[in-house]
């Protein structure tokens, strides 16, 4: 019955008092209930002291459980020091040996060696190159982290920077991609900076963009931008006219021709396209508005010794983009988009990590911006110290007089537009010999001096055999297109090689210029007008050199009769007077014994991979014979030659459309020299089984005869007697 | 002259591979293919045949190993396999190539994996001989 409570009263006069209620029966003596007691305490300030206590209690607790975990921090952070350092020495040391290992077998493959020597060699050189190249990331890395690295500050030109990047990765290109480089003119000649790590910035960028993209291309963009509002340095009051202080580029062409600042003098002029472009750059850049109209030009910085510009780099792609949740981590140390990624796509997440901690060591930034499929585009923006007192040693007032002279010789410096073209060269396959992408391994650099605009004088573009593909169909008739622009051929006869590779300059080069002009003039009637346009305007600006080493190469490998890819440049021109034979065969070896034999026999042939691009094929030229392989992937010879004959029957394109395969564009039905019906084409099975049930069926499906495999040469020689 | 005893060592090697029923006519199909303009024609081909059919013959390797086996399957990668075995002219393996088809037809799967490893044995062989023959 007695209880004892604390009850807290809020009283006006004293706050929030509490007191210690205690309240108790009184009994009589006869245990009747008689009353209470009534005590109460007053506790407030024991309560007070109390919670204190508590909080107290718990403010301890909570420092004792922070220091522990600091201490624990410290610890693994002393760990890891530890480590690094003991993985930047251990990297150190396994550097030099290795290096001498790769040397060794560089040097070793100056020797004499047979041929699987040579792939061992080749092997051995890729394989201990490429852990060079992860132990140098890993140092550098390591570096950067610790502070140690120092930058240089030297003279470079980023156009040739850009430019030999750029060369040098269309050099080991093995996909087809198109590079470009476009340094904007206000970019100056030479800037001051850490060329080594900016060329390795830009290497990294680029190669990635590279390994993530598949077709179409990969492009670099430098361009001045005004001063970024990260920057810490110069006289930053916030205001948007002093942001443009340190950017000098982004001055107005008025203030070009007025200012005392000799270095945006020196840009303003040596720019080919001057001054309307310098203010079309300075509008299209990423400045404030602010920047183009009110700036007022600083005479600080026309004392100054040194400007400081801020150039900005843009690295984009039309590759596999990474996904928006990916992108946070990008940058982290071996972080990679996913696990699936990193198997199928390699490398070791250093990359990214290396390029950003350099460049916000020289002070810039990194950033990305993607989107998944389409491709995406890296930025780095850095500020460059420019020299006034440079080599070029003309003053703002002799600058007219010595335009020409610059132009003169400075073409290499000033060229702004760099475009590396995919070219396949036929004479280089993959050791894994797959007939299907053939690619390619030299590149045909073109220049564009902006105000050399010839027209071009030879564009030799060879593709992969990937017979019947449209987009190469695309890429031949495109280049066709332009090709007609400059040269008229008067062959009548349509002929088109599967794989025009280009072993020999002059002679065969026109003639399958005559090639595919002579498809282009068939298929560019309705070809889109656009598609024309575009690419002429695009080649229009190009000037292209080829490398004049490669032809006395390709000419030896092109005698070499060898996979289905390589077709020698005899082909080409061969195939105007020979008939055109068709070999529609999956398997590498039967073609290239088959070829060879053709080629004894003197005939050149055409060389499709399964029934699909076979009917392509047909659909898009006129052969006088076709050997049909009957067992093939994809579309067997039974069903082609149905489809093939269904066409001539038929006229039209139905039955294949029906199976998958898209009809021809209608201007290529004009390719039949003899137009209106098609004339029956003579198909020969080859057949490895030979039994009686199989030629029965053979011909029950439309062909004319057949060969039994293996193909010798004498039942060729006999059915070529036969058919042609 | 010092070249005679080298050419005599080349011509008993090469009627060794026919004796011994390695190669068979469309070996000498290979060969006739061979002039100034393709000298290495046959080693070129081999090499390729070897590069090509070593990956079919992972293929079947694999498909071995799963049971049950998949005789379309693995009838299929023979006569791939077959195919480029005849057009070099290697014999045996290409006898050996129908046997292993064979036994996929009567669904043998025992049959099968006894004539897969003559067969890699003669492959194997062949290649050393070929490898030989052409050093």
């Amino acid at each position: 019955m007695p209880a004892k409570r604390e009850i807290t009263f809020e009283t006006e006069l004293f706050g929030s008092k509490t007191f210690l209620i205690y309240v108790e029966p009184v009994f009589s003596k006869a245990g009747e209930t008689i009353g209470i007691n009534y005590m109460g305490i007053d506790i407030s300030d024991q309560v007070r002291k109390r919670e204190r206590m508590i909080k107290i209690r718990e403010e301890i607790a909570v420092q004792k459980a922070k220091e522990t975990e600091l201490n624990r921090t410290i610890h693994i952070t002393e760990e890891t020091m530890r480590a690094k350092q003991m993985l930047a020495t251990m990297s150190h040391e396994i550097r030099s040996p290795l290096s001498g290992v790769v040397s060794m077998a560089e040097i070793l493959g100056t020797t004499k060696l047979d041929r699987e020597q040579r792939q061992l060699l080749d092997v051995m050189i890729s394989s201990g190159d490429l852990v060079l190249k992860l132990i140098n990331d890993i140092l550098d890395l390591s570096k950067v982290e610790s502070g140690v690295m120092k930058l240089e500050a030297t003279k470079f030109r980023p156009r040739e920077v850009v430019q030999h990047v750029l060369q040098t990765a269309a050099a080991s290109l093995r996909k087809i991609l198109t590079l470009e480089g476009n340094v904007a003119d206000d970019v100056p000649i030479e800037v001051i900076g850490d060329v080594l790590r900016i060329r390795q910035i830009l290497t990294n960028l680029i190669s990635n963009a590279i390994k993530f993209t598949h077709e179409g291309k990969v492009g670099v963009k430098l361009f001045v931008v005004p001063e970024p509002p990260f920057a810490k340095e110069g006289s930053q009051n916030g205001s948007a006219v002093s942001t443009a202080n340190q950017s000098t580029t982004n001055v107005p062409k008025e203030e070009t021709c007025t200012s005392s600042q000799t270095s945006s003098d020196q840009r303003g002029f040596h720019g080919k396209k001057h001054e309307g472009s310098c203010q079309d750059r300075s509008q299209s850049e990423r400045g404030t508005p602010v920047t183009n109209g009110t700036i007022d030009v600083t005479e600080e910085q026309a004392e100054l010794p040194e400007t400081t510009v801020w150039i900005r780099c843009d690295v984009h792609d039309t590759g596999i983009g990474i996904p928006e949740n990916a992108l946070p981590t990008l940058f982290k140390k071996y972080m990679q988009v996913s696990a699936d990624h990193a198997r199928k796509y390699g490398g070791t997440g250093l990359g990214l990590a290396i390029c950003k901690q350099l460049v916000e060591l020289m002070g810039g930034r990194l950033t990305v911006s993607s989107q998944v499929h389409c491709g995406s585009t890296f930025t780095f923006i850095l500020p460059y110290k420019v020299s006034l007192s440079c080599d070029h040693s003309d003053d703002p007032d002799d600058d007219l007089s010595d335009m020409d002279d610059h132009g003169a010789t400075d073409d290499d410096a000033t060229a702004g537009f760099f475009q590396f073209q995919p070219r396949t060269l036929g004479s280089l396959f993959s050791s894994n010999g797959s007939s299907r992408t053939q690619n390619l391994l030299a590149h045909n650099i073109g220049y564009v001096n902006s105000h050399k605009i010839n027209g071009f004088s030879e564009n030799c573009y060879s593709f992969p055999t990937s017979n019947g593909q449209t987009k190469e169909m695309d890429l031949v008739e495109d280049a066709c297109s332009v090709a007609e622009a400059l040269e008229i051929s008067p062959k009548p006869e349509s002929s088109f090689s599967h794989s025009p590779d280009h072993d020999n300059e002059s002679a065969i080069c026109r003639d399958e210029h005559h090639h595919n002009v002579v498809n282009a003039e068939n298929k560019v009637s309705t070809r889109d007008v656009s598609s024309c346009s575009e690419t002429s305007r695009e080649v229009d600006v190009k000037v292209k050199i080829t490398e004049p080493q490669l032809p006395a190469e390709r000419q030896g490998r092109s005698d070499s009769g060898f996979q289905s890819t390589l077709n020698s440049s005899r082909e080409a021109s061969n195939s105007i007077s020979k008939p055109k034979i068709l070999l529609v065969e999956d398997n590498k070896i039967n073609v290239m014994v088959t070829r060879s034999m053709m080629k004894q026999l003197g005939h050149t042939i055409d060389v499709v991979n399964n029934g699909v691009e076979a009917v392509r094929a047909i659909q898009y030229h006129s052969y006088d014979l076709v050997l049909m392989d009957v067992c093939m992937p994809v579309m067997d010879g039974l069903q082609t030659t149905r489809l093939i004959r269904s066409f001539e029957e038929t006229g039209n394109w139905d039955e294949a459309a029906k199976a998958g395969i898209e009809k021809p564009s209608p201007s290529s039905d004009s390719l039949q020299p003899d137009c209106t019906p098609p004339k029956r084409i003579p198909i020969i099975a080859m057949t490895a089984n030979a039994l009686s049930e199989s030629a029965d069926e053979c011909s029950a499906n439309g062909m004319d005869s057949f060969i039994s495999k293996p193909v010798t040469f004498q039942k060729l020689k006999e059915c070529l007697e036969q058919y042609l | 002259m010092e070249r005679n005893p080298i050419r005599r060592q080349l011509a008993i090697m090469r009627q060794s591979l026919f004796d011994q029923g390695h190669v068979d006519e469309q070996f000498v199909q290979l060969e006739e293919l061979q002039d100034d303009a393709n000298p290495n024609f046959v080693e070129e081909v081999v090499t390729l045949y070897y590069r090509d059919s070593a990956r079919i013959i992972l293929n079947i390797e694999q498909a071995l190993e799963r049971k049950p086996f998949d005789f379309r399957k693995l009838d299929a990668y023979m006569h791939q396999f077959k195919g480029s075995s005849s057009s070099i002219g290697a014999k045996k393996v290409k006898a050996e190539s129908t046997l292993f088809r064979e036994c996929c037809k009567s669904g043998n799967g025992e049959g099968c994996m006894r004539s897969f490893q003559q067969l890699k044995k003669e492959y194997a062989t062949l290649r050393k001989k070929l490898g030989a023959y052409f050093q």
